[in-house]
């Protein structure tokens, strides 16, 4: 007996040491980014994330540009990305529906883009998807709508927001489709039946009856991909141009938050290099929003279903 | 369940039909959108890789940007050393925690650390990259393999504890109240009846979590940096294939350029195997691990 009560505990109390790791970690995270983030905390306050300067030798740091550049190279992904992984789970769930295997082996083959690294994305976006996109894309739309300013600027060289945007939306559609697909799944026959004995199309079915009852879990997955957009280093950095911008024109060279550390950290140091961690402190806090309002949706989503059934 | 135009009765109007018809169209574009990409990559990497690809480049040092031939020799030791570090620290953890999530299920620890588990998946590896700069590089005053492997732990410490605890909440309940009746202790039934029922899971999230690991690059941009030699000993900069390709493909030296072809098409052979390894063998019934990556 008393053997196995301390075997229980011992068990108990380095099991509980693994999981309070995982707590610590967070924590010392926050803590650690903020204590090397402090200077360029107090020297410019909240100024810094309005500022548009970012100048080293004069010691002006403001972030403006790169969260822009985050945003919009997510906002183009979303856009993209979004409607391609809600029609791939579409399509999975509900038109091979009793074909599991065949809906199987796609999910498969879709899930595979995200064993792909991002800088092997990187590199074909270099030498392979940006030289299509400018020949084929970029050039008409500057030529023929060039007078819509998001189109405007000369001979757009490829290294802009609209590639980056591109690269990221091929990322982020593995994990959008995947959490839509499981989300989809989850959703009860029943649903669907009821509202087939009403006479409903297949697309009826799908739009007024599956989409509203799975539509937490769905925008759980659209916030991780936005998370995924937000935080993504190798291949935007390789694809952007890095240069610190604010600018409709998509055909223009920029920057986001993430590629700025991966570029500029290494040889930064003083003022600079707290600069670039107060970057990574915003990169933290909007990781913590996007992914607590993210998997808050999943988890009420998974709730609801066990209630449910 | 596939319904044609022809199933639908003739009181359906023609605008529903039309609508239902393009709307079919429209979700086979998106999976064509989704699986083009994928094609081309994997097409392009294959053709430009496979030529760079011979025994000299696998087994030799790199040369000079101006010399011909060379290898990726110590880029793919550098990777295999600091994965493995990697692995070393975070099985014990991820498991470890994962067990906690799924047996101790109902503790305010398990439910806080499970969330702000799955939390750090999605988390900027960047960001992770510079945390461990912070905690190692800052305080040793040198890039090391041992850096480069704290950061890589760091991606797959959540994801080895999110698919241990699932896949062990997917053991029936009723083989451990059996093992508990016959009155093997708690720790016992846990060790033994539980984790080895659940093993494949396991072995899915480690499998899964290896690959993740093998291709990021942010996180040892400034912890692992980069090396043209062989590892002497772990507290150096050590070089690893993924920044490799990025300092390669961005070199403008021909040579260079062929040679990131060359390693990300080992890169990606790599990932590729292991993570079909995984999904058509041991995780088909793992649904979250999938979710997961």
């Amino acid at each position: 007996m008393q053997l196995r009560l301390r075997g229980d505990s011992i068990l108990k109390i380095l099991l509980a040491a693994a999981a309070l790791f995982i707590i610590a970690l967070v924590v010392t995270l926050a803590v650690e980014l903020y204590r090397i983030a402090a200077p360029s905390i107090f020297q410019f306050g909240p100024n810094f994330l309005i500022g548009t300067k970012w100048k080293v030798n004069t010691n002006q740091f403001g972030a403006l540009p790169f969260i822009y550049g985050t945003l919009v190279t997510s906002a183009i992904a979303i856009l993209i990305g979004f409607p391609i992984s809600l029609g791939v789970a579409i399509f999975i769930t509900e038109k091979l529906k009793g074909h599991q295997t065949l809906g199987y082996s796609l999910g498969i083959i879709v899930d595979l883009l995200a064993a792909v690294p991002s800088v092997v994305f990187g590199l074909w976006g270099v030498f392979v998807l940006i030289p299509l996109l400018r020949e084929y894309l970029e050039r008409p739309l500057n030529h023929y709508l060039g007078f819509i300013p998001l189109f405007a600027g000369r001979n757009p060289s490829g290294f802009n927001f609209f590639s980056a945007g591109i690269v990221l939306a091929i990322m982020i559609i593995p994990t959008m489709s995947a959490v839509s697909r499981d989300v989809l799944n989850a959703v009860p026959n029943s649903q669907r039946e009821a509202m087939y004995s009403l006479g409903a199309t297949d697309w009826e079915v799908t739009q007024k009856s599956v989409l509203p009852y799975a539509r937490s879990g769905i925008f759980g997955g659209f916030i991780l991909g936005l998370g995924r957009a937000f935080g993504e280093t190798m291949a935007v950095v390789m694809v952007i141009g890095n240069i610190p911008n604010i600018s409709v024109n998509l055909f223009s060279s920029g920057y986001t938050l993430s590629s700025l550390i991966a570029n500029e950290f290494g040889e930064s140091s003083g003022l600079y290099e707290s600069s670039i961690i107060e970057i990574a402190l915003i990169l933290f806090a909007v990781a913590l929003l996007v992914n607590v309002v993210a998997r808050l949706l999943l988890w009420r989503m998974s709730r609801g279903l066990q209630v449910k059934a | 369940m596939v319904t044609t135009e022809s199933d639908l009765p003739a009181s359906v109007s023609l605008q529903r039909k039309i609508v239902n018809k393009s709307m079919t169209i429209l979700v086979l574009v998106a999976v064509v959108l989704a699986i083009v990409p994928l094609i081309l990559i994997l097409g392009d990497v294959f053709i430009k890789g496979a030529p760079a690809i011979n025994l000299t480049f696998l087994t030799a040092k790199p040369t000079a940007p101006n010399l011909p031939g060379g290898g990726i020799a110590p880029a793919i030791e550098g990777s295999i050393v600091m994965v493995g570090l990697a692995a070393l620290i975070s099985i014990p953890i991820g498991v470890g925690a994962g067990i906690f999530f799924s047996e101790w299920s109902t503790s305010k620890l398990s439910t806080v650390s499970g969330f702000l588990n799955d939390v750090l998946t999605g988390f900027p590896t960047m960001v992770l990259g510079l945390f461990v700069f912070i905690l190692l590089v800052l305080t040793t005053k040198t890039y090391s393999a041992y850096a480069g492997g704290f950061a890589l732990s760091l991606i797959m410490i959540p994801i080895i504890a999110r698919t241990t605890s699932e896949s062990l909440k997917l053991v029936p309940t009723t083989l451990r109240e059996a093992s508990m009746a016959l009155g093997v202790p708690r720790w016992k039934t846990v060790l033994r009846i539980v984790l080895s029922t659940g093993k494949n899971g396991l072995l899915t999230g480690i499998l899964l979590a290896t690959a993740r690991a093998s291709g990021e690059t942010a996180p040892l941009l400034f912890t692992a940096a980069t090396s043209t030699i062989f590892i002497k000993n772990l507290s150096q900069p050590t070089a690893s294939l993924t920044i490799l390709i990025y300092n390669y493909a961005l070199s403008s030296v021909p040579n260079w350029v062929t040679q990131a072809w060359g390693a990300a098409l080992i890169l990606l052979l790599v990932m590729l195997a292991l993570n079909l390894l995984v999904k058509l063998t041991i995780g088909r019934n793992l649904t979250r691990a999938r979710m997961e990556m």
